[in-house]
């Protein structure tokens, strides 16, 4: 077996649950640490039953051992609240953070577009933008990439079961957080997010719009293989990023209509809009961790 | 029906609902010169924002003619009596825009969650509540897809976040009169009694002016409705012929039913870019259950693939979408057209 870099996982929720699944599968993280804040979570129960160190102490139960643990990558998905607090102690301590909470104090990372870049400038905390944000940005950096965008926009719907307490008692940190990713990191000069809950049953698959205008007349030939160049990336990590229609082009308006269907592994398949955040999060971590296993970089306590 | 010394209050829609069939185009000084009108008529409540709520300004529902601040700025400072509401969907706009639109000198904000997802405007209704003697309206959409019992569920969550009013909104003008009363009676005798309640409708079945008696006599005390019903769909309750029937009936609006008739006439009518009436489209938003707004959406996709806008708005409603979900509608429109093999 090759060498494998440790990893923590904080919040044993749905989320960070999802997150142990496909971490177990990576050929270069391997995960050795639960953080939870209640005993009887059943997250930390599954956890430690998989071979997990394991905690209902918070991050304050892991830390006096990580380093000698070998932790050199940690994973947050609790909630944007603690996160900065948790971001503190673990960097301390000289691993990286990788946060799936929309607290957003690190730059965005959307794997595709700019995951080079972030690991290239060693970063020791990358903020996974948006469940909608890792479904659409790659999609307005597709087009952009080809020619100036004025404005992007992107609308998300969710199934109501998929849709979280914290994202329902701060759906503006959703709305902002992304359009700002559309932005920084999509490349449009204006960016907004509309999200949408619909509570039909059986649930539906995250649906996501992107609708592009671009400064000049869009080059519909180059504008259609790179977006479908953008899919082809980003079905690496999640094979259910499906192009349901489109670009539709429409004078300077590009309009590209997706699926995104979640791998299933704890969390419901309809759920593409978790699922998305869970492997753009592992994607991340094995960069990171195929630059220090490869001598590149090494975490410092920061 | 004896109705005879209610008082209620209607709140005028034209400038917000209308919004929709003017493809948000209705101008700063049309908006100024009907609202100065509406003051005049007595109306005590009118909404203006994009059709779509604050923030709704969009590729999705449309860029407006002028923005939500440069409307309810406008509209605002021409008021002596009637106060100015705006809408607010959370997912489209957010608190900042909220606090935009109290700057401006709304009286009253209306925070509108699909029916089943109250819990969505707990942040923009409680930080409403910190605002002080802003009126705060939970607004719950579609209302026509859950029972009774569900409804209350979720309008109790908007009264605890600070809603010091709720509305049963039939977005899809889907509702016939006994369910407006099964949904208005249970909520006004399981809600605070000092909570207010409203009901907006839309005229997709005709049955605008039914349903907001039966709503008032079920304990609803704010009627939406629009002047010559310009709104989504067939329109909002036609408030003019409301009024009238307020009238004959003995409940009081403190509007003067002539000058409404005439704003209907001869402001709003002439405004409108194509007949709002029960057409054949409308018809099925209220058959199938559909939001409102899709109209014109579907209109513009049936034509563009030659397909029927009745067939897409059916199947819209069997999918069940929600209000917001406009972006569906070509997606659909071109998966319907590849397999008839017109792509």
């Amino acid at each position: 077996m090759s060498k494998k870099i440790k990893a923590a996982i904080i919040g044993p929720g749905n989320i960070g649950t999802d997150l142990l699944m496909k971490a177990l599968r990576s050929e270069v993280i391997e995960p050795v640490w639960m953080v939870g804040v209640e005993p009887d979570s059943p997250g930390l129960a599954r956890a430690r039953e998989l071979g997990l160190k394991t905690t209902a102490e918070g991050v304050a139960g892991m830390l006096p051992s990580m380093q000698e643990d070998g932790v050199q990558i940690c994973f947050d998905a609790t909630s944007a609240y603690v996160h900065a607090a948790n971001s503190r102690e673990v960097n301390a301590r000289g691993a990286v953070m990788i946060d799936l909470t929309p607290a957003a104090i690190g730059p965005f990372c959307v794997p595709p577009v700019n995951l080079a870049d972030a690991v290239a400038a060693r970063a020791m905390n990358v903020n996974m933008v948006t469940c909608g944000g890792q479904a659409t940005i790659p999609l307005v950096a597709a087009v952009s990439r080809v020619q100036a965008v004025s404005y992007g926009e992107i609308v998300a719907t969710v199934s109501s079961r998929s849709a979280g307490p914290g994202t329902r008692k701060n759906i503006d940190e959703f709305t902002r957080t992304t359009a700002s990713g559309i932005e920084k990191v999509g490349g449009a000069q204006r960016g907004k997010a509309i999200i949408i809950i619909n509570p039909a049953e059986p649930p539906l698959i995250m649906r996501d719009t992107v609708h592009c205008l671009t400064v000049d007349e869009p080059d519909q030939a180059a504008i259609t293989r790179s977006v479908q160049d953008m899919i082809a990336e980003v079905q690496q990590y999640v094979p259910g990023y499906i192009l349901k229609n489109g670009p539709v082009f429409d004078g300077k308006r590009v309009s590209i209509y997706m699926e995104v269907e979640g791998l299933g592994d704890f969390l419901p398949k309809y759920a593409g809009n978790l699922d998305i955040m869970t492997a753009a999060g592992l994607r991340t971590a094995e960069m990171y961790a195929q630059e220090i296993l490869a001598g590149n970089f090494t975490p410092v306590a920061a | 029906m004896d109705l005879k010394g209610k008082k209620i209050t209607v709140h005028d829609m034209c400038l917000r609902d209308g919004m929709h069939p003017k493809r948000h185009q209705i101008t700063v000084e049309q908006m100024v010169d009907i609202a100065k009108a509406m003051d005049e008529a007595g109306i005590p409540l009118i909404e203006v924002t994009h059709g779509d709520g604050l923030g709704g300004a969009s590729v999705n529902y449309g860029f407006p003619a002028a923005s939500d601040e440069e409307y309810l700025t406008a509209v605002c400072k021409e008021m002596k009596n009637t106060k100015v509401s705006a809408l607010l969907l959370p997912g489209i706009g957010t608190v900042d825009h909220l606090k935009m639109a109290v700057d401006c000198g709304i009286s009253t904000i209306r925070v509108a969650t699909h029916c089943t997802e109250a819990d969505v405007s707990e942040q923009h209704l409680t930080m409403a509540s910190k605002i002080d003697g802003l009126d705060r309206v939970g607004f719950l959409m579609m209302a026509h897809m859950i029972e009774p019992e569900e409804l209350l569920a979720q309008l109790k969550l908007m009264e605890g976040y600070g809603a010091n009013c709720v509305y049963i909104t039939d977005s899809a003008g889907y509702m016939l009169p006994d369910d407006v009363t099964a949904r208005v009676a249970l909520a006004r005798a399981e809600l605070k009694p000092e909570t207010e309640l409203g009901f907006h409708g839309h005229h997709n079945l005709a049955m605008g002016i039914a349903n907001s008696l039966a709503a008032v006599e079920a304990g609803a005390n704010r009627i939406d409705g629009s002047l010559a019903g310009l709104g989504a769909g067939a329109g909002n309750t036609p408030l003019e012929v409301f009024i009238a029937v307020c009238e004959r009936m003995g409940v009081e609006t403190g509007v003067d039913l002539f000058k409404a008739m005439d704003i209907a006439e001869d402001k709003i009518v002439p405004m409108m870019d194509h007949m709002v009436r029960v057409d054949r489209d409308a018809l099925t938003l209220g058959y199938a259950g559909v939001y409102s707004s899709f109209l014109l959406f579907a209109k513009r996709s049936a034509q563009k693939y030659g397909l029927s806008s009745r067939d897409i708005l059916v199947e819209l409603g069997r999918r069940r979408t929600v209000g917001g979900q406009e972006d569906m509608i070509e997606d659909l429109a071109l998966d319907m057209a590849r397999q008839r093999g017109a792509l």
